[in-house]
This record gives C-alpha cells, structure tokens and sequence, in this order.
C-alpha cells in the first residue's frame, strides 16, 4: 500500500494546475479515490463523519446485484446448450456464459465511464460513483447477443440524455439502466423481443432442437399458450429463457436482502411494488377475460422482469419518489402499472420497463403533496397557535 | 405537569474519551477572551483600545446593531489584544488577568420582586444578557421582545458531554434565582427539559415556577430545539428564548452577588487526552493550562464544544463564550487503501453497511477524516432517521440551495439551528456542509424579509 501510495503520490503532479496532463485531472482524480479514500480532513460543520460515502453505497448495491449476475451466467450456458440437445456441466455452462458477458460488461462500462469521465473534466468535478451501478445493470437486461455497438448506443444514450444532461448523477429524473433499455426497445424492437433474443446464437441462425422454445414465460402467457409456462419451481429458480439479470427469484430475492439488510435499498418500495404487482394480479383473476388474466396473481411476480424490476430499478433513490410517505405510493402505483401493462396491452409483452419510466415521471409529482401536506401541518400549527 | 416523551430518531455516537466525572484543578488561565465570532448574527464594535485597564464586568465590545447588548470581560486586568482577522473582523479580545478579581457592582436584589425593565437593565449593563438566545436563528435575545416561553434543557446528548447533574450538585437556589429572573422575562412559562436517568431528580424537584418535561432517547434528544418542538414550536413571528444551564447560574450570580461571576465547569474530554475532567474554570479562559502535557502525540484537534457543533481552536486557545467542553480528538489525515471497499469492523456508522451496530458496547477513537468527497444528494430518507422533529430534511435544504425562500419557510426553517442538523451532517454520504448551508439560508431568509 505504501509503494503505491508512493506511485500515486509521484505522479499526481502531472495532473494538478499546470501539469503536463492537467486536463485529465478529473479521471486522475476519479482513479486516486477509487484506490483511497482521500486524506481530506473536516473545515466546517461536525468534525466527525461517518465513513460511509457514496462509494460504498454503490459498492453495496453491485454486490446484492452479483448473485444475479453469476446465475445469468451460468443461464446463458444452460439454455444454449438446452437448444442444441447437449449436456454440460455447471462449469462448462458458466464459462461459456462467463464469456459471452465480459464483452457486454466490458463495453458497457468502459463507453458509460468514458463519457462519466468527460463530463467531470469538463464541469471541473469529481467523478460520481453512479455508473458504477448503472454499468453493472445494463448487461443484465439486454439480450445475450446484442451487438456490441449497439450496447455502446444505447450506453451512451443513457448517460447523456438519461443523465448528463441533468446535470448528472443525482439530478436524473429516469433510471438510467431503464433509458438504455427503452432505447434499445424502440430503435431496434426487432432485437428486443421475440423468440429468438433471449438464448444465446438463436439469433445467429442456431437451430434448436425439437420442443426447444426459445420463448420467455411472458412470451408464451402473451400469446395464450399458458400450457406452456414453465413451472413456478423453474421460474423461481431462474432456469428459463429471460435477460440475464431477470430469470432468477432466487438470486434476486438474495439481493433484496443485501439492499434491505443495508438499508441501501428501500424495502417501503419493494414491499409497496410487489403488492401493487399483487392487487393488480387478483384484480384481472376477477375479471378473467382470457387466460392471461387468469395466471395466478402471485404467480405473475415471478414472471418476467417484475422481481428483478422493484427490487433493483424501482429502488432507485434518485428517480423514485424522495419521501417515505411518497415511496409506499409510488412503489404501489409502479407494481398497479407493470401488471396492467403486462396483461392487457398487447405492444409490450413486458410492463415493467415503461411502469418504472412512467412513475419516474410522476413520483416527484406524488413528492409534491407530501411536501405540501408537511407545509400545511406547519401552518395549522401556526393558526391554532394564534387562536 | 410532566409529560415523558420518547424519542426514539436520532444516533448516539460512541466516541472514545468520555471525561471522568472528577473535578480537576489546573492552574488559573493567564489569559481569557471573548471571541465575537461565537455569537451568531453579531457585528462587534468594541468599547476598549489594547492596554485599557477593565474590571470583571467592564464591556469589551457591544453589538454595533444593538448598543444597548454589552459583552463585558469575566476578569479583571489589562486589555492585552484585539486579534483581527480578514477585513479586519474581530475574532479575540484577550484580557490579560491582573489576578485580583475586581468587579463592577451593580444591582442585586430578588427578581421577582423586581419590574421586568429593571432586570433587563442590569443584565444588560453587566453584560450577561448575551447568555440569553432566541430561537429561531439562535441569535442573541432582543430585549425589546418578549417570547412565548423560556426553554432551558438539563441535560446534554452529545458526543463526550458534559453531565449537568453533577456540574448542578449544590446549586439549586442559585439556579432558581436564574429561573426566576427568566420568568420575569417572558408572559409564558420557563420549561426545563431533563432525562429520566440524566438528570438529578432531587435537584429538579426542587425547583419551581417551572414547568418540567421528561425526554429520552438518543442524541439530539438533549437538544433545546428539540424540546421547543414538542412542547411548543416556534412558528413565523414567534420567539422562545433558551439558556444554558450554567449560565442560569451566571445569571442566578448577578442578582445575588450584584456582579459578573464568569465561573463555569468546564469539561476537558476525547480519545488523546490523557487525563480528561470536569475543571472549575472562568467563561473565556484559555485551554493551556488544562491541555498542557496532558495531550497525547500526533496531529490533533482542539475543539471549543462537541465534535459535531464545536469550533476549531489551537491549543493556547480559548474557550468558547456558550461552551462547557473542549474535545480533543486525532486528526485523520491519512489515505486508506480501498477503505470505501473494505468491511471496516473498526468503523462506527449509522448505516448497516459497516458492523459497528452489531456491537453496541464498543467505543471508537474518531477523528477528522472525511471519509470520502462531496456529492450531490443521492440517499433519501436518511436524514430523518436522526432528525425527531417533523422536517423533510432534505427538502429544507433543496430549498436552501435553489434560494427558495418561500419554501424554506414552510418547510421548517424557524424550527432548526446547526445543533439540530449536525447528527444530519455527520451521517450525510455525500458529504454536504450541512450546518454552513444552513447558516446562509437563514441569511439568505433575514436579508429577504429586511
């Protein structure tokens, strides 16, 4: 640690004022406190802080997200072996998994860091950790197969419309990973759904094997093959076609508990969000107009990109509503959104991207009676006061 | 009446360097100052030239706003400074004791016998009614006000504070001599705010023309901000009035004795002082003699007041005018390889992201480190969780920031000082200066309304 220190120390001066590379101060900088925690001391206020930063918030949030990342490794192997008939072992399964992500994390992180990069040099600031989780989201709900420029697209649409120009993390009014997602979605649709984008090489031509569908759980529900749905044991358990991060209940209740455990993730949110999903499920059983509608309510939670949708995007602390009261409604009114789109709309077989996106949009709006009903506590106080 | 009232936001930090609970003597101070910059919303204009000989009581400055609020010296003896800083800004008047302790006489008598313009008159003569602050902004009291009540809390939950009840021991009459003049001061009641087990019951009972309220819970339960917002809270154009419970006894002095008695306990504590203590000492003396050769090595911080509110001071320094602490802790310049990564079990924080929760006997050696750079607000939720009054933290501070003044009124600007923000501050991951900004809103707010 010391001979790295040493190193870092050498060298700093090159990026400071009047350095040879003064312009890359903020990557400089970003690198320095990525390997330590700076030596920056108290001027004002408490003179004491808590260690916890923004760094480790985010660190927190990568490692609830792991479990999902290694089963959805392990997925991609399973499933495209499932299409060609074969047999593998578990490790034979994640190393070709293993492989087909490093590429999509690689570029995912390097395009949205590089232009996080820029953005710092040119404001003058520090570096903020927010990618270090939206990069680490984005591989999870693409397609296995995606073209890499097309993820290098969709990155860079992300962080700039979804971000930057907000000014950045903390100031976005939609999810970042959910933006890259819509992009995807609506400029190349071909790529985002279908039978064919969930299984690694189906979309290459890969001819699968007799009684193989490449098709997710909502896929087959969309189109009224109910029969056809995985058991929920399987759909628990995450061994079905899906995007990467969304196939697994098991994996990403593991997460939830890490995010709740923590207190990084807001369980007012998920709780509020799987029973909306719930309300909404038992609202269509009574109406039961076609067979979509009557899937067991508590069975469409573990459908689809729901679980993985409110524990890991919904909960997002800047684009979700910013107060405790607003959280329990706004999770509700995202798990109402996802089912109902999910069921009766038959555009998007997968709700809960555009329910997240469209609360995104109004949970400052449902901040704004909180805040009001706060203001008005205050001022009744003040007239009962005068009386 | 007596209303218990739990509290139950709000975090104690366990720092290490609690003081033992025993008088310890240190040579008398050489020197005392008053520093001007300790008082909120106070520009100085001062009443005495370097060499000027003063008495215990004689002013030093008086508010340039205000002439009628004198701020007198606590000692007798020779002008010996007036340390300026940028633009000339007083920030120390010294005094350089002649060691006789000469006072000057005024009135004494039993105030509730006396018109309330007549003890306004002689607290304001002898200097001692600076002691007396208003809420909101925390400002010096205007005696042309009269508040809705008087708040005084008996007990203190910040980090290695005092302990009143045994600073109190002994003192009751003169206490209540302080308490009555306070009621004299204002149409309402005076309430004291005490804890269940904090407190010394048998000193509070008896007292009277009091009105008591029981609080616990965590730290800021022992804030007088807090206690105001339970039991009455200030709203637009109000005014309560709240004063430190040694100087109730300062205040108590003046009517029995007729003069300025500048005596307080001040408690020496934190993790690199040797031998910590509660000092019978004078308001303003310096630290020297009650840090010399009892500091541990290494960069350390002085600090007037608690690790959370106080000011950064050097070590022949002085005392601040409303502090009874002087915490010594380490300072943390220093980098730590991935610590942000790392599980830290020798960490203290709020959050579950560290261990230190599991462990809830153990205490920590604190210091100044940052523990990271400044962000925008990401985490929301947080600050309520240590905030026990009905405020949207950080709303209140989006509206601070964007100017809003409107809005930082509705949402609870009246109701908080730094003492009430600083928990808020001290758990902020992103590291915003919560207390300063608050201090400009309240500027901001003042300068809008003229």
């Amino acid at each position: 640690m010391k001979a790295l220190r040493k190193y870092v120390d050498k060298i700093k001066p090159h990026f400071e004022k009047g350095g040879k590379f003064e312009a890359f101060h903020s990557t400089f900088e970003a690198f320095e406190t990525f390997l330590f925690v700076p030596d920056k001391v108290t001027t004002s206020g408490s003179h004491i802080r808590d260690p916890l930063d923004m760094k480790r918030t985010m660190i927190v949030v990568v490692i609830a997200l792991v479990p999902t990342m290694l089963f959805g490794m392990w997925n991609i192997g399973y499933q495209h072996f499932l299409a060609l008939g074969e047999q593998v072992s578990l490790g034979q399964a994640f190393w070709f998994g293993f492989l087909k992500m490093l590429p999509i994390i690689v570029v995912s992180y390097v395009v949205g860091l590089g232009i996080e990069f820029l953005f710092a040099q040119l404001r003058g600031h520090e570096v903020n950790e927010g990618f270090l989780v939206t990069g680490f989201l984005i591989p999870l709900i693409v397609p296995v197969d995606i073209p890499l420029w097309m993820l290098a697209l969709a990155v860079a649409f992300a962080v700039v419309i979804g971000k930057e120009v907000f000014g950045g993390t903390g100031m976005n009014i939609f999810n970042p990973a959910l933006t890259a997602r819509a992009f995807l979605f609506f400029a190349y649709p071909a790529w985002m759904s279908g039978d064919q984008v969930w299984v690694a090489g189906l979309k290459h031509g890969l001819q699968g094997v007799d009684g193989f569908s490449g098709a997710t759980p909502l896929a087959e529900a969309a189109a009224g093959k109910i029969d056809q749905l995985p058991s929920v044991w399987h759909m628990f358990l995450g061994t079905i076609p899906g995007s990467i991060g969304e196939t697994s209940v098991l994996a990403i209740l593991i997460g939830a508990l890490i995010l709740i455990y923590t207190g990084i993730g807001s369980w007012k949110i998920m709780l509020s969000a799987f029973t909306g999903g719930l309300v909404m499920g038992l609202i269509l059983n009574l109406f039961a107009a076609n067979p979509y509608m009557e899937i067991p309510a508590w069975e469409q939670l573990f459908m689809g990109g729901f679980a993985f949708g409110m524990v890991f995007m919904a909960t997002d602390p800047v684009t979700s509503s910013q107060t405790e009261t607003g959280k329990w409604i706004y999770g509700f009114l995202v798990g109402i959104m996802a089912i109902l789109i999910r069921v009766l709309n038959p555009a998007y077989p997968e709700g809960v991207m555009l329910a997240i996106l469209l609360m995104n949009v109004f949970a400052p709006l449902i901040d704004h009676y909180v805040v009001e009903a706060n203001i008005k506590r205050r001022l009744k106080r003040a007239k009962v006061r005068v009386q | 009446m007596n209303r218990v009232i739990k509290l139950r936001k709000g975090l104690d930090i366990r720092i290490q360097g609690v003081a033992e609970k025993n008088p310890v003597s240190a040579p008398p101070s050489e020197t005392y100052a008053l520093k001007p910059i300790d008082i909120q919303g106070l520009t100085p204009k001062l009443s005495v030239r370097p060499d000027d000989m003063v008495k215990a009581g004689s002013p030093l400055f008086f508010d340039k706003y205000r002439p009628d609020i004198l701020f007198t010296s606590p000692v007798s003896g020779r002008v010996k400074a007036v340390l300026r800083g940028e633009r000339r800004k007083i920030l120390e008047v010294v005094v350089e004791a002649d060691g006789k302790q000469d006072f000057l006489e005024y009135r004494k008598g039993d105030p509730l016998q006396m018109k309330r313009a007549e003890i306004v008159e002689t607290l304001l003569k002898s200097g001692v009614w600076p002691f007396i602050r208003q809420r909101p902004f925390d400002f010096v009291a205007n005696p042309a006000d009269t508040p809705k009540a008087v708040f005084i809390s008996l007990f203190d939950t910040s980090p290695l504070a005092p302990d009143y009840s045994v600073i109190l021991k002994g003192k009751e009459k003169t206490f209540q001599t302080g308490i009555n003049v306070l009621k004299q001061l204002t149409d309402g009641k005076v309430h004291l705010g005490i804890h269940p087990e904090k407190s010394d019951q048998s000193f509070v009972n008896a007292l009277k023309n009091i009105e008591i309220h029981t609080f616990s819970g965590p730290h800021p339960a022992g804030n007088v901000g807090v206690h105001i917002h339970h039991i009455d809270p200030v709203n637009k154009g109000e005014q309560v009035w709240v004063v430190n419970p040694q100087d109730v006894l300062i205040i108590g002095r003046l009517f029995e004795e007729g003069r300025f008695d500048a005596r307080r306990v001040v408690v020496l504590a934190g993790s690199e002082v040797k031998k910590t203590g509660y000092f019978e000492t004078m308001m303003g003396a310096s630290v020297e003699p009650m840090v010399k050769d009892n500091v541990k090595e290494g960069a350390l911080r002085y600090i007037s007041g608690n690790v959370l509110t106080g000011k950064k001071i050097e070590p022949s320094g002085y005392i601040g005018f409303y502090d009874s602490l002087i915490s010594v802790i380490p300072e943390g310049k220093y980098f730590e390889l991935l610590g942000w990564a790392l599980p830290g079990f020798d960490k203290f924080s709020f959050s579950r992201t560290f261990f230190s929760w599991l462990r809830p006997g153990k205490t920590y050696r604190l210091d100044t480190n940052l523990h990271g750079g400044h962000r925008p607000f990401v985490l929301t939720g947080e600050y309520e969780k240590v905030m026990p009054m009905d405020i949207l933290v950080m709303q209140l501070f989006k509206a601070i920031l964007t100017d809003d003044i409107d809005m930082m009124e509705n949402l609870g600007l009246y109701e908080v000082v730094e003492e009430d923000i600083a928990l808020c501050e001290f758990i902020d991951p992103s590291k915003t200066e919560m207390q300063q900004i608050l201090r400009n809103g309240i500027n901001a707010l003042l300068k809008e309304l003229g």
